[in-house]
């Protein structure tokens, strides 16, 4: 009796495993061979809708759970901060300060409640400032069924937690093992096609066949994420011998970008899987990679792109100026070197869908590999990419202004705050010279309009 | 920027906080959110080299100044309590508590605690009077290299001079607030924080 139950046990286990083997053939044959041409099947937009459809579901479900228990006292997040800041100049406010003095303004003097500004503007930046926020990632407005976004959320009601618990299993039971896998066959088609059309000599088919890879394999490795990518002003998309340059988010930019057009790729050389990768794709089309130390000499790297966009053959150039990720809600400074090179330069503004997936990088709290295991666990990637006009730098402007020109132009259409500071604050101190800045500012205002001169009889040396 | 912070601050804390500084429930929960933001080592307390991280404060010509205010005497790290009661100065006076009963203890928010406040960020040597000294080291932060030690000397007894009512050469707490009597103080040093 025994032996015919194990038997039994034995077939059904190898049933099933068949069943898997051929189920998950299947749905990788059916995502994969229309991405490698270019179609789609629909299926990835009509499981969008239905996410959206639940999200609206659970966040009218949280919200109502909130008015019938006020005791829960979760505060709704801010979109604009948690303090209302004083838009005055320092003029205008020391103005204010010192209103009740009998002297004039344009005079000059310092008085006593002078440092008030100072202290005030302190205060307020430490309660609230516009630039570590943007270091981590986006609070959303509302829960999006996902564990790591859960800040403030308690138990609502039991279908919420039901279907949340129903995500957790699709996602990381379905959709996971499926995204691995394309993601896999992706990188390895990579590696191995590009490195079959590097064997061929003729110029025009090579190329051809090299485009046609990478788009393959682009492809491929963003059906790995769920991405749906929406492109908008195709006319405008970078032509070659010109320079590509969009605001940074995550190491996937990269491929969202390259499911639509052919990018000669910029960058550091690494070793081991990254650089098995990158040795293969300069192998069929130029790509330009730097050693670690050639970066640190800006000319150089200046002269080498410089070559590149001027053989008008090649392809455009890919550049993150903002040279770190950012959380995509502010695009920072744009480093100027990029806008040195000369060429046309061709804006793109990226912009990611928050409810469907945390795209942002935060490279000080995740690596890498975690960092992409986060996202082949989101819901999906949903994206907005819009390509700009091209644009050239102007008589007299210089490097830094064309840039910021450049980063308010992509700031503006993607709908992110255009901010001055430079992303590198991420890891480094702000430079000495705005806090001088604001010294000369205000010195000015001691000093006032007119040269003072000292009235008193005796100059002390004064200690500091 | 959020963190799992309600569920760490007790209701018992939220409600001492609220009587001690007069935040409302939901500031002290956000103002909760921010602290752990800012405190990047996750113990619970910040120090120095947390408010540096801030670049809009470390190009404040008083940032060190105003980081100083938050540790009290010979101590390196502040903790939620703390730093609350540092922000509490600067909480806008509301009308309700304008004509409250005189006899009970002062709000830290109140005229005369924020002038004291920035009185004690004058007066490093807390010994109750701005020096001359004390008071050239607050304006050569401020005006950095851009004016000489001898303008600035000159300035300085001035504005003592302006003040000073006993003829001791510096100012005490009572004669900055003479000086200061028309300024608005209430607005000034205010910071309006949204519901």
């Amino acid at each position: 009796m025994t032996d015919l139950c194990e038997v039994g046990m034995d077939d059904l286990w190898s049933v099933t495993t068949l069943l898997l083997q051929v189920w998950f053939s299947v749905m990788i044959g059916l995502i994969m061979i229309p991405a490698m041409f270019g179609l789609s099947l629909g299926v990835t937009s009509v499981y969008i809708q239905i996410l959206v459809k639940i999200l609206e579901w659970s966040t009218l479900r949280i919200q109502r759970g909130h008015r019938d228990r006020p005791t829960l006292p979760v505060p709704a997040p801010l979109p604009n901060g948690l303090i209302q800041r004083e838009g005055g100049s320092m003029e205008h406010e020391m103005g204010e300060l010192r209103r009740y003095r009998t002297q004039s303004i344009s005079r000059g003097e310092f008085a006593l409640s002078d440092s008030f500004y100072f202290y005030r503007k302190g205060l307020e930046s430490i309660v609230d400032d516009q630039v570590t926020q943007r270091f981590s990632s986006e609070e959303l407005v509302s829960w999006n069924l996902l564990t790591r976004t859960n800040h403030n959320f308690h138990y609502i009601s039991l279908r919420l937690t039901v279907i949340w618990g129903l995500g957790v299993i699709i996602r990381y039971c379905v959709l996971f093992p499926l995204r691995i896998t394309l993601a896999i066959i992706g990188l390895s088609w990579l590696v191995i096609g590009t490195s079959l059309v590097g064997f061929l000599p003729n110029r025009r088919v090579k190329n051809w066949l090299s485009e046609l890879v990478h788009l393959m394999c682009y492809r491929i490795c963003a059906r790995g994420l769920s991405a749906t990518i929406q492109y908008h002003n195709k006319n405008n998309k970078p032509q070659k011998g010109g320079i590509c340059v969009a605001n940074h988010t995550s190491p996937i930019d990269i491929v969202i970008l390259a499911n639509d057009g052919c990018y000669a790729m910029v960058g550091q050389s690494h070793s081991g899987l990254m650089g098995v990768i990158q040795r293969s794709m300069v192998r069929s089309c130029p790509h330009v990679w730097f050693e670690r130390s050639e970066m640190r000499d800006r000319h150089a790297v200046t002269s080498r792109l410089r070559a590149h966009v001027a053989a008008k053959s090649n392809l455009p150039i890919l550049i993150f100026p903002e040279g770190t990720c950012i959380n995509n809600t502010s695009v920072m400074m744009f480093k100027k070197g990029s806008f040195e090179i000369g060429g046309t330069i061709y804006p793109v503004a990226i912009k990611y869908d928050p409810r469907f997936g945390d795209a942002f990088w935060n490279s000080a709290k995740y690596n890498m590999v975690s960092y992409l295991l986060r996202m082949m666990t989101s819901w999906a990637i949903v994206v907005n990419v819009w390509y700009l006009p091209p644009m050239t730098r102007q008589e007299g402007e210089d490097a830094t202004k064309f840039a910021n020109r450049v980063k308010s132009a992509i700031a503006h259409q993607g709908g992110l705050l255009d901010m001055a500071w430079d992303g590198s604050l991420k890891r480094d101190k702000v430079k000495e010279e705005f806090k001088e800045h604001q010294q000369k500012m205000y010195s000015s205002m001691v000093v006032g309009k007119k040269a003072r001169t000292s009235q008193e009889p005796h100059t002390e040396s004064t200690k500091r | 920027m959020g963190s799992r912070a309600s569920s760490l601050l007790r209701e018992e804390e939220i409600e001492e906080i609220k009587k001690e500084t007069g935040f409302s429930h939901s500031q002290i929960t956000r103002l909760y959110s921010r602290f752990t933001s800012l405190d990047k080592g996750e113990n619970g307390t910040l120090g120095r080299e947390d408010f540096q991280r801030i670049p809009e404060l470390a190009i404040n010509p008083l940032g060190d100044r105003i980081i100083n205010a938050f540790f009290p005497e010979g101590e390196d790290q502040v903790n939620f309590r703390g730093f609350m009661r540092t922000l509490a100065h600067f909480r806008p006076i509301e009308d309700n508590e304008k004509n409250k009963d005189p006899t009970a203890s002062e709000p830290l928010n109140s005229r005369i605690n924020k002038l004291l406040f920035a009185f004690q960020l004058y007066d490093l040597d807390r010994d109750d009077k701005i020096s001359r000294d004390e008071l050239l080291q607050v304006l050569r932060m401020m005006v950095g290299v851009n004016i000489s030690d001898e303008q600035l000397g000159s300035i300085a007894d001035r504005t003592i001079q302006e003040a000073d009512q006993n003829g001791d050469n510096s100012i005490s707490f009572n004669e900055f607030i003479k000086v200061l009597e028309k300024v608005d103080v209430e607005q000034k040093m205010s910071i309006r924080f949204l519901h």
